[in-house]
């Protein structure tokens, strides 16, 4: 099974978050950057579905120069190779631009599947997968928990609403986003990150891909969220802020 | 600005998505500003129930898509269908409730448009008679206004709880049987039966107070401490979803979208960052409690009570004065 597996970097999830000068976006100069965590998953079950039924794992990622060290990093865990879709302004393309410039990359390699998560902790928009799989004219099933081999094709696990599941049968070469959770994430070994400097990175530009940056929906303005309620922030130490919880709890809300 | 808003409904086996009506009373109030009319789409095989029904709200028109290939959800058929039904409408704007299933065929229909899905807003503006749409980056740590561009139609997408669906206007439309050309080869995936794992043995909903743990813990060992301050309130334990993808706390007590849905008496989320997909689980609550060490955490938007700080040090602290206050 040849599987591509597309990845995103994205700032540390604890990172503190600063809207830079024009407003449109956060500055990023000062912040840490590690993989998309729904991609991190993703990958994890690319590599298992090539442990047990062979085949290839390709690690595609369209990002800035620092997104090497991520591409670095899914090589460590076991990924064969990578494509590198070098680009320092993403964000001058929206969603359909993005999934244009990772389709263009994958198609000419011809994949049995392509994994990637569901959503990115960013943007958030949980579309790229679905969208590269209408561009690439291949069949798509997203939030999927379990993927196995049916011998005409694969089996995925749809998760639902409220805890129900679906199973959804599908031919391939498919396209599936996946769910945080659905396997044990592995580490990189001395010998895999040792490894990793040898495997191939092949580099793509923008450009060599004839995506031009267009938008569908712009960004206007970033903003720090309105508070919905008035919060009651208790200070002091943490004997006093919990002192003070417990008067609340008992007095105005009831409970104790 | 002329044309109209269409707004496509969810229902599975002829019960509504009750999101659908939040969507609806959201392109009511838009239609208002900008002028414009409103018009629903049911999606399905036999709708013309669920057609009559949805026409008694205040609408300019209500389709009824109706296909034997719809009877279970897939991707293509109802890619193929809408495409269809939008050809024919020709709306400005298509608005879906942002589910599970709008999640998996929205963005490959925007994508036939050569627009994008602007999905999970969570409210709208009208700028110069366009709608500009407000949705969360950054898991809700920030904001973005967002605007559609390009030709129509535009594509969007509303967030659970974000349009009150008792605002909904009621009214008399008029129903058109819409019948896409669909055949069966057209759609790849075959969807079997939805199923649920296994009867829940917890039942969080049930709940007076509920003490919900997240990522601020740390490790599984630590668990015990959030633990005890729940046995010290007589609260139900909980947690958000990475906990439970860690197998620190077992499935059956993750809140949130893809666990249960509460809104207990009270909610103490200790180091929950409050992720949107924790939120729509929760924030029914009737007063909310965070405690976490990130002032900055979109918790403390929805929180009625906020202690910024390390719980390592706040809960232990807690289940002493719990303690002391029971007697």
């Amino acid at each position: 099974m040849k599987i591509i597996v597309s990845i995103k970097q994205v700032p540390v999830r604890d990172s503190q978050l600063r809207i830079d000068a024009g407003g449109r976006w956060i500055q990023e100069n000062d912040l840490s950057f590690e993989i998309n965590e729904p991609d991190a998953y993703a990958l994890e079950e690319a590599l298992q579905l090539k442990e047990k039924h062979g085949g290839e794992v390709i690690a595609l990622c369209a990002g800035p120069a620092r997104a090497s060290q991520t591409i670095r990093e899914a090589l460590a865990k076991g990924a064969d190779r990578a494509i590198h879709i070098e680009e320092e302004h993403l964000t001058a393309f929206d969603t359909l631009g993005i999934a244009t410039m990772l389709a263009k990359a994958a198609g000419p390699e011809k994949p049995d599947l392509i994994l990637t998560g569901l959503q990115s902790d960013d943007l958030g928009y949980g579309q790229t997968g679905v969208v590269l799989a209408e561009i690439l004219g291949l069949p798509h099933a997203t939030i999927i928990m379990a993927v196995e081999d049916n011998g005409a094709g694969i089996r995925v696990k749809r998760e639902l609403e409220d805890g129900w599941f679906q199973n959804v049968e599908m031919p391939l070469p498919a396209v599936l986003t996946i769910q945080s959770g659905i396997n044990k994430l592995r580490y990189a070994t001395l010998m895999g990150i040792k490894k990793a400097k040898t495997k191939e990175v092949k580099r793509l530009t923008v450009a060599e891909l004839g995506v031009a940056p267009a938008a569908s929906a712009m960004i206007e303005k970033v903003y720090l969220p309105q508070r919905t309620k008035q919060t009651q922030m208790l200070g002091g130490s943490a004997k006093e802020a919990a002192a003070k919880l417990v008067e609340k709890l008992k007095f105005e809300v009831r409970v104790i | 600005m002329s044309g109209s808003v269409l707004v496509v409904m969810e229902q599975r086996g002829g019960a509504w998505n009750r999101m659908s009506w939040e969507t609806l009373a959201a392109a009511q109030q838009l239609a208002v500003q900008t002028g414009q009319t409103v018009t629903a789409a049911v999606v399905g095989s036999g709708v013309a129930g669920l057609a009559a029904d949805l026409a008694t709200k205040k609408l300019d028109k209500v389709y009824a898509v109706d296909h034997p290939l719809l009877a279970a959800y897939t991707a293509d058929g109802f890619t193929a269908a809408i495409e269809q039904l939008i050809k024919h409408a020709a709306p400005s704007l298509v608005l879906f409730p942002h589910t599970y299933q709008v999640r998996d065929f929205a963005p490959k229909l925007a994508t036939r448009f050569g627009q994008v899905l602007i999905s999970d807003t969570i409210g709208f503006r009208v700028d110069a008679g366009a709608p500009v749409f407000a949705r969360q980056l950054f898991q809700g740590k920030l904001n973005a206004d967002v605007k559609p561009t390009g030709s129509a139609p535009h594509f969007a997408s509303i967030q659970a709880g974000a349009f009150r669906a008792d605002q909904l206007q009621p009214g008399s439309a008029a129903v058109e049987n819409f019948a896409p050309t669909l055949s069966a080869d057209q759609i790849r995936a075959k969807p079997l039966e939805p199923f649920r794992e296994s009867a829940r043995a917890v039942d969080l909903t049930a709940a007076e107070i509920i003490v919900s743990v997240g990522r601020g813990i740390k490790e599984k060992e630590n668990i015990p401490i959030v633990e005890e301050l729940a046995k010290a309130l007589g609260a139900e334990l909980a947690a958000s979803r990475p906990i439970c993808d860690s197998g620190w706390l077992p499935m059956e007590r993750q809140v949130g979208s893809s666990g249960q849905t509460v809104s207990p008496k009270v909610y103490m989320a200790v180091g929950i960052s409050g992720a949107i997909q924790h939120l729509v689980g929760m924030k029914g609550a009737k007063t909310i409690v965070a405690i976490n060490k990130d002032a900055n955490a979109p918790i403390f938007e929805v929180a009625d009570y906020g202690i910024v700080g390390d719980l390592f040090e706040i809960v232990p602290a807690l289940v002493e004065e719990v303690k002391k206050a029971k007697g």
